[in-house]
């Protein structure tokens, strides 16, 4: 999983090395810096010449300096570098994620994305920030103080072969305590948080049933549960500074006792007070180092799940393959489906279409019909290979979509999707989503197509008027004729329409359909309707029912041959009241 | 988000911080207090025994005699020892009440915020970002953690410190003193200078993540489209055009804030240097001390001042590092008071809805027992109180709204609904369909006019009372997480599970139900994304069933249920409606012709009214819509 992780450093790799170079020799100056001010001090104390103090003095400065170089770049590439890690780490996933079926984004749901995309990569940010910083520095640190210690200390430095292990069984046993504490209250704390913007977003219907004391209630609930979790796993953090403070104490004690002991048995021979004050500040920085090392297991343990999830993206293989020598032309818009049977996971019990036998020649209106469930959009959803079939095949201009390159395929087969969506951004724009380089006339030509051009007109600046996010500023209907001019634009052989006039009156609808049949007749119209009257005048209607195609003819022949489609017409001829004449 | 930039950063909130933490803990707040204070303390005052140790080994360096040393050494060492275990002491104590007091302290305010969110009115929810109310959940919730946790012991601890051994040092020198606080004044001035630096920084990298956000939610949303139109690689390119400037800022404020330490710390060495320098000048200079202790200059003065140094380095460097911390936080801090503090529903209403008991002559009277008949209870001012019977009879009066005062979007509305009528709002999108309802159940209150709902002011009705008697399905379906009993119970707390199950029948939602896999148990989670549109709407249906409402909202509440499946919907919701007052926003037309009154809506304004006949016969604009001549939205 690191691995994967790990090659999206890319460019960001000099800069990383650079940073544990630059540490390396920043950590080396801080080591060194306490043998000097011992000497200094030593110097003082020996009443050397005043030019010696300042030398020492001065080549401490300049250790100061060297040091703050030093310090300062690696803190500078550092930042460098996991900034740029985390950008190239976005750059992958929304790669990745854009090579995704439909599938893949129904498996993940874009929600879950999005947090993926942002508070993850944070997360990983900020280890890899502390990893790069304390990986290097705390075991050199810990290196070099030690050996330090002996060189200096001489026996004193046994000292630490009684601390140390004792630091780091305390520290691991936290850190051990700690992480399973955390990643449970995590997983609550994400509920607690997905709880509360169920109640934002449904707020409405919190204060219409007058809940408020109820959500309330609920809600201090779980927070009471998460803040004794949390309480829990924090206390056990806690426990950390009193361990190491312990060592320290410890430490500091043995150092005196022992280091004034031998200083005045051997008149300052073995050792003398610069290096008891040496050693006091060695020992510091051997338990500070292994402190930091615990807090980077602590962090990366807590950062692993955001990892893991960030991995899940990467590795996702795209569930629709391209074939090796794909086909680059279209050649009409004759559409044949084979033996279809659809599911929408290999888990699924019950397959969202069975065994379906079409045939659709080029240029044809066709009708789709069916109840919520009938599997109506699972059927052409098939045909631009959003999704792949489970067993048979669906063929477009008598060959295989999974033969078609899938850009090439998906150009021909425009779809307006039922839940169709706009960008923020200016009509134009969204319009040119359909071809990159459109025209003026193309545009307005579509837009008259799609009835689209007469509300446009409408508009304080016409084509320039910015649509924001979701399209919030145009109303249903007239959201749904953009997006159908949309999908004209790019000159489909085959133009399907999943429900999406639901929102127009059947007038335009009409005029709509009337325009395709007069503009363009080679396309192949495939249309799916709630409403009879924007099928009926279909070259053929197909009749859905639970996955199954219930029936297939003419508006005349359906009427006389298929049960659901009369009830459905009469239904809506009748209106709402056909249960009280009933 | 400008304003956000905008926002004068106000560090009275720490002071509002503290307040709110003294409330929450008044007795363990001063023992961690005390505990911080105690620990920093003890963690100074070691330095003067550590230094008498020193003192003495100087003492007895040329003798060479341990045995007698060690009376005076080993007496001085018990001593710092003894403070070591009270220092560790104070630390345990420390940082296990801070962990108690820090969540305990977070809980709160996420109580805090939430129940007075739930007060705010409706306003406050469409004028606001779901996704930044949610942030104040989250992110600002988070940055005060930090700043509860670590940044204010640390500035406590770090003061207290700081104070501590500044009071040693004048102990022992003051001239050397003086040299430490110079120092202290230019690490005091780097830090702000560049903490500030790395401090807007963050705010703009806080920004940048927003605005990437925003577009990852765009285009994830969209995702299916964007594969639709292969406009996979114009997506990536805007996207990283994007990322790279949350990359710019975010690498600034992380660069500023990681050379802040080394700079602080190399600071720190040059100061030790010239501290070393000053006290080997005196030393060989022997200069004269001033001091509180009149102590005269030699090398026991000199090594605790080095050592002393240090400490003062370091606390400072602590502080320094808790920069963005308290600016983050103290950001994060405001924004959660301002929606604390915003302005809650007011509700003044003193019409209470009760149960009532109705007996042979017509008199009501209040019962402490549930009796399925519900009155006003009506308390007047000269102290007599009247009750009137729960009817649904809702009558709206030359009623004006506007969302702002400045732009009326209703203009004289009256409408007479009587009880088991079914009334129809009919016309295109911001016509004011919805408006009217929200006006109904006071999400909103009127500019001018009067609603009467059996014949009392709805000003005077206690808000919750008024929505309890009014039952709304909406466009819009929102389920919460929980069991799809849990759902439909939703409409009434005290449903017992049969009838919970009876309003699904009533809605025509038990015959999918008992279909899910564990029936009427079925865990919905994501707003019941496993359950279609229409499924959901006949849960929401059978939700709205179960309180037994007398006047009902529906709006566009079965606009997702395609035509066959509303046939059976249709009837139950005809047995829904059947002696109730109902309000229907429908956009089939088909679903209203049996209405008792039809309204059509225009800029705000009822332009037509009457029934379904009486509207074709006019052949005025509801005739047009009806025969398919003009778009609804």
């Amino acid at each position: 999983m690191i691995k994967t992780l790990a090659k999206s450093i890319r460019e960001y790799k000099l800069s990383t090395i650079l940073t544990l170079v630059f540490i390396v020799g920043e950590v080396c100056i801080e080591v060194f810096i306490p043998f000097i001010t011992a000497d200094l001090v030593n110097s003082i104390k020996a009443s050397a010449s005043i030019e010696e103090v300042v030398k020492t003095g001065l080549f401490l400065v300049l250790l100061a300096i060297l040091s703050l170089t030093c310090g300062g770049i690696a803190g500078f590439t550092c930042a460098k570098a996991s900034a740029g890690f985390a950008k190239n780490l976005r750059h992958d996933m929304f790669v990745k994620i854009q090579d995704y079926s439909f599938k893949n984004i129904d498996k993940f749901s874009s929600t879950s994305l999005v947090t993926r995309l942002t508070t993850d990569i944070t997360n990983v940010q900020m280890s890899y920030m502390m990893i790069i910083r304390t990986a290097v520095r705390a075991p050199m640190m810990f290196v070099f103080a030690i050996i330090m210690a002996y060189i200096m200390g001489g026996s004193l430095a046994t000292t630490f072969v009684v601390v140390v292990p004792i630091l780091i069984f305390g520290l691991l046993m936290v850190a051990h305590k700690a992480m399973p504490a955390f990643r449970r209250v995590f997983k609550k704390y994400d509920r607690l948080n997905e709880s509360i913007e169920e109640n934002v977003r449904g707020m409405r219907v919190v204060k219409g049933f007058s809940r408020e004391d109820y959500e309330i209630q609920k809600f201090n609930n779980a927070a009471d549960e998460i803040t004794k979790d949390f309480t829990k796993a924090e206390r056990i953090v806690g426990l950390n500074t009193p361990i190491m403070q312990f060592c320290m104490y410890f430490n500091m004690i043995f150092i005196l006792i022992v280091g004034s002991c031998l200083a005045i048995t051997s008149g300052g021979t073995t050792v003398d007070i610069g290096q008891i004050s040496a050693m006091l500040t060695y020992g510091m920085q051997i338990l500070m180092s292994l402190m930091m090392v615990s807090m980077i297991y602590v962090m990366i343990t807590m950062s692993f799940e955001s990892m893991k999830r960030i991995y899940e993206v990467l590795v996702e293989e795209p569930s629709l393959k391209d074939c090796e020598n794909p086909v680059y032309e279209v050649k009409d818009g004759s559409v044949v489906f084979e033996n279809v049977c659809f599911k929408y996971s290999e888990k699924a019990k019950k397959s969202a279409l069975q065994n379906i036998n079409l045939k659709i020649e080029s240029g044809m209106t066709v009708g789709i019909i069916g109840g919520t469930g009938s599997s109506k959009s699972s059927l052409v959803q098939l045909i631009p290979r959003l999704y792949d079939v489970t067993e048979g095949s669906v063929k477009v201009a008598g060959i295989d979509v999974r033969n078609y390159d899938v850009k090439t395929l998906r150009d021909s087969v425009a779809m307006v999707l039922q839940k169709n969506q706009l960008f923020s951004g200016t009509v134009r724009e969204n319009l040119c989503w359909g071809k990159e380089d459109a025209s003026d006339e193309e545009i307005e030509e579509v837009c008259r197509l799609s009835q689209a051009k007469e509300f446009i007109d409408t508009l304080p600046d016409k084509y320039d008027t910015y649509i924001e996010q979701g399209g919030a500023n145009v109303s249903g209907g007239q959201k749904q004729r953009l997006c159908i001019a949309r999908a004209l634009l790019k000159r489909p052989k085959i133009l399907i329409l999943d429900d999406s006039t639901s929102a127009v009156d059947t007038k335009t609808d009409a005029l709509i359909r009337k325009g395709f049949k007069e503009f363009i007749p080679e396309t192949t119209k495939i249309i799916i309707a709630q409403r009879i009257a924007s099928v009926e005048d279909a070259d053929m209607i197909i009749v859905m029912d639970n996955g199954n195609i219930s029936a297939i003819g003419k508006h005349d022949e359906l009427l006389k041959t298929s049960d659901i489609y009369r009830e459905v017409y009469e239904q809506q001829i009748n209106g709402g009241d056909n249960s009280e004449e009933a | 988000m400008p304003a956000d930039g905008k926002r004068k950063i106000n560090f009275s909130v720490l002071g509002r911080v503290f307040k709110m933490l003294h409330e929450f803990y008044p007795v363990l707040l001063p023992v961690v207090i005390i505990c911080i204070i105690f620990a920093s303390v003890t963690a100074a005052i070691p330095a003067i025994f550590q230094q008498k140790v020193i003192a003495s080994i100087e003492n007895w360096y040329e003798i060479r005699d341990w045995a007698t040393a060690k009376t005076e050494i080993i007496p001085k060492v018990i001593v710092l020892g003894v403070f070591y275990c009270l220092s560790l002491i104070a630390i345990t104590l420390q940082t296990q009440l801070m962990a108690i007091i820090t969540q305990g302290f977070l809980g709160n305010m996420r109580k805090k915020m939430f129940s007075g969110m739930q007060k705010l009115p409706i306003r406050y929810f469409d004028t606001n970002k779901h996704g930044d109310i949610m942030s104040h959940y989250t992110n600002d919730i988070d940055t005060l953690r930090q700043l509860v946790s670590q940044a204010m012991p640390s500035l406590l601890q770090a003061s207290i410190i700081v104070v501590t051994v500044f009071c040693i040092m004048i102990y022992y020198s003051v001239w050397m003193t003086l040299v430490v606080i110079a120092g202290v004044l230019v690490m005091t001035l780097v830090s702000k200078n560049i903490g500030g630096g790395s401090a807007k920084y963050f705010i703009r990298q806080q920004r940048a993540i927003g605005k990437t956000e925003g577009y990852i939610q765009e285009t994830m949303s969209g995702q299916k489209v964007v594969k639709v139109f292969c406009h996979e690689k114009e997506a990536q390119a805007d996207f990283d055009k994007i990322n790279d400037e949350l990359y710019e800022d975010s690498r600034r404020a992380h660069a500023y804030a990681n050379c802040l330490g080394p700079i602080i710390m190399n600071i720190g060495n040059v100061l030790y240097v010239i501290i070393a320098m000053v006290g080997g000048l005196f030393l060989l200079s022997h200069a004269k001390n001033l001091s509180i202790s009149g102590m005269a200059f030699d090398l026991s003065i000199v090594v605790p001042f080095l050592n002393m140094t240090k400490q003062f380095t370091g606390n400072i460097n602590q502080v320094s590092q808790q920069i963005n911390a308290i600016v983050m936080g103290v950001a994060g801090a405001q924004r959660i008071f301002e929606v604390m503090d915003a302005e809650p529903e007011a509700d003044d209403g003193y019409v209470k809805l009760v149960n009532a008991v109705i007996d042979e002559n017509g008199n009501i009277t209040e019962s402490q027992k549930r009796t399925g008949i519900w009155a006003w209870k009506h308390p007047h001012h000269d102290g007599t109180v009247t009750y009137t019977k729960l009817e649904g009879d809702v009558r709206l009066f030359d009623v004006d709204f506007g969302y702002t005062p400045e732009k009326i979007v209703l203009h004289n509305i009256d409408v007479y609904a009587k009880p088991g009528q079914k009334i129809a709002f009919v016309g295109a999108t911001g016509a004011g369909k919805t408006t009217i309802t929200n006006l109904l159940n006071r999400f909103y209150d009127i500019a001018d006019g009067k609603i009467r709902f059996d014949g009392i002011n709805i000003n005077k009705i206690n808000k919750s009372d008024l929505r309890r008697s009014l039952g709304i399905v909406l466009q819009d379906t929102n389920l919460f997480t929980g069991t799809v009993m849990d759902n439909i119970r939703y409409g009434r707390l005290d449903a017992t599970d049969d009838e919970c199950i009876e309003a699904a029948r009533l809605a025509g939602a038990d015959d999918f139900i008992t279909r899910l896999p564990s029936g009427y148990d079925t865990e919905l989670s994501n707003n019941g994304a496993n359950l279609s549109q229409g499924q959901r709407q006949l849960i929401a249906i059978a939700r709205a069933a179960v309180g037994d409402p007398p006047v009902m909202i529906l709006d566009e509440a079965t606009s997702s249920i395609d035509t066959r499946t509303e046939a059976i919907v249709q009837r139950g919701m005809d047995r829904l409606m059947k002696g109730r007052t109902v309000f229907v926003i429908a956009h089939r037309l088909s679903t209203i012709k049996n209405s008792d009154v039809i309204m059509v809506l225009e800029h705000g304004r009822i332009i037509e009214r009457g029934s379904h006949d009486d509207l074709i016969a006019q052949k005025g604009k509801y005739y047009q819509l009806y025969t398919g001549a003009f778009e609804l939205e």
